[in-house]
């Protein structure tokens, strides 16, 4: 035992709130002590960060830190369980706060209310023992990644993706890294993001509980880790397979002869613009092939000649659709450019206006002139236009 | 024939199938014969260099084909192939 875990003890309240730990002989007094002194980083408050939150903190995790700077908004409420109907609005890190310091007084909850960085990374996860990933972009994947190597923290990393998780625990004791599994990230706009692919909403407790038994495992310091494996789990099939993972000796952060030996910037790393640095020149050369829905609107009701196309799925279409539009599907959408007249005016939309904009790129390199992403997609057209239509 | 296995966010390029019995005596060639069967899964599994993305880890049985033979590694009837793309959702 460290002097740390010697050094903590258990008030009468807490020996009797944690008396189905206490009798387990591979926890006991010892093992409780052990995660009163634990500190744990939770990166993110949603999806995963709900599960994490309200389980390690009714375990008797000592110190949980959480960082996030989101909002809670009706659409998380569907999955990230430690917020509530009455928290829309409110910052998702005071509502997990106030949830987790109801289910037990006794733990310390610290709130980093910021975005991870690249100059705030260090120096936020110095003062942790674990590392748990909970966040859902790979800019912030490799960061956290390469910070918990350079600091040499575990990373108790958990993914999701629709009805599919991946779990590990990375950079434990020399163990391989995020790095060595995935040396590169994918470019962006290939794998969806949840907002833009969906999450079956149960799929982050699984997942958010497997990292939350590995953390408890690893303070405790018994069972075998997820260390060298990649757990998958498909809900559908409901089934787990495991894979092996090797520490790659090459590894740029963590092989034999790193050359990552500082944080880096992760947004140019993933080839994606930083959401807090927005590049001015390029938004106004968005903004020319952009039409906003009330001047979309005002075409349709004056009868003007011109062709409204919906490049959505038809299940989404099934939820909300704008009269008129035609649907055709952003996967199957090269296959009918043939049936549009190229000199005719176009407008496209999607949900929210990114799938759009990729297809009005494709209309203007197969030569087509008067192609226009209609602003904010079918959100932006309930918004201003008819509020009928229900945003998803 | 080996098994491959197809992820959630591939399966939109296999027709919604999750898993495909494809010929090949090697790895390399299962997924050059499931690619010619699946155009449109062709530039997500390889590179403009014909080379597997790195981002998409290919398994044989539980093992990454890269400490196999890569490519070369060989295949089997009742082998298993899976393709492993990396997520990132979580935490939105």
């Amino acid at each position: 035992m460290t002097t740390a875990v010697q050094e903590t003890t258990l008030s009468n309240e807490e020996i009797l709130r944690y008396s189905r730990h206490l009798i387990i002989p591979e926890v006991g007094m010892e093992g409780q002590q052990k995660l009163k002194a634990a500190k744990v980083l939770l990166i993110g408050a949603g999806g995963l960060g709900a599960p994490l939150g309200l389980y390690l903190t009714a375990a008797g995790v000592g110190r949980i830190g959480m960082v996030d700077f989101d909002v809670v908004d009706s659409t998380n409420l569907q999955r990230q369980v430690i917020h509530s109907t009455a928290d829309v609005g409110r910052k998702k890190l005071d509502s997990a706060a106030d949830k987790m310091r109801a289910i037990n007084p006794n733990v310390t909850v610290v709130k980093h209310e910021t975005a991870l960085t690249s100059e705030n990374a260090l120096d936020i996860l110095k003062d942790y023992d674990y590392v748990v990933d909970g966040t859902d972009n790979f800019p912030t994947r490799y960061l956290v990644n390469d910070a918990c190597v350079l600091l040499g923290k575990p990373n108790v990393y958990g993914s999701i993706f629709r009805f599919e998780g991946q779990a590990t625990v990375f950079a434990y004791e020399g163990g391989p890294c995020y790095r060595c599994l995935y040396p590169e990230p994918p470019p962006p706009g290939l794998v969806p993001s949840c907002a833009e692919g969906g999450v079956l909403g149960i799929l982050p407790g699984t997942i958010g509980l497997i990292q939350a038994t590995e953390t408890v495992k690893l303070i405790l310091g018994i069972g075998e880790p997820l260390v060298g494996r990649l757990l998958l789990y498909d809900a559908l099939g409901m089934r787990f397979r495991e894979l092996k993972l090797r520490k790659n000796p090459e590894c740029p952060v963590c092989g034999e002869h790193p050359t990552i030996t500082k944080l880096i910037d992760y947004h140019q790393f993933c080839g994606v613009p930083n959401p807090r640095k927005p590049a001015p020149a390029e938004e106004s050369k968005v903004n020319e092939g952009e039409i906003d829905v009330t001047e979309v609107k005002r075409k349709l009701d004056s009868g003007e000649d011109f062709v409204l196309i919906d490049v959505r799925e038809p299940h989404e279409y099934r939820i909300a659709s704008i009269p008129g539009a035609k649907l055709i599907p952003l996967g199957e959408f090269p296959k009918h450019l043939g049936e549009f007249d190229p000199e005719a005016d176009i407008v496209i939309h999607c949900k929210s206006g990114m799938r759009s904009a990729k297809a009005c790129g494709i209309m203007r390199s197969a030569g087509f002139k008067r192609v226009r992403n209609m602003k904010g997609g079918i959100l932006a057209w309930s918004d201003q236009v008819d509020p009928s239509v229900p945003k998803y | 024939m080996a098994k491959v296995l197809i992820p959630t966010p591939l399966r939109q390029f296999t027709g919604k199938q999750d898993a495909v019995a494809v010929p090949g005596a090697t790895v390399g060639e299962v997924l050059t014969a499931l690619t010619a069967q699946f155009p449109d899964l062709r530039k997500q599994i390889f590179n403009d260099e014909g080379k597997v993305r790195s981002f998409v880890n290919v398994y044989l049985n539980d093992e990454d084909v890269r400490y196999l033979g890569k490519d070369a590694t060989a295949a089997k009837d009742g082998d298993t192939i899976s393709l492993v793309p990396s997520i990132a959702g979580g935490r939105a």
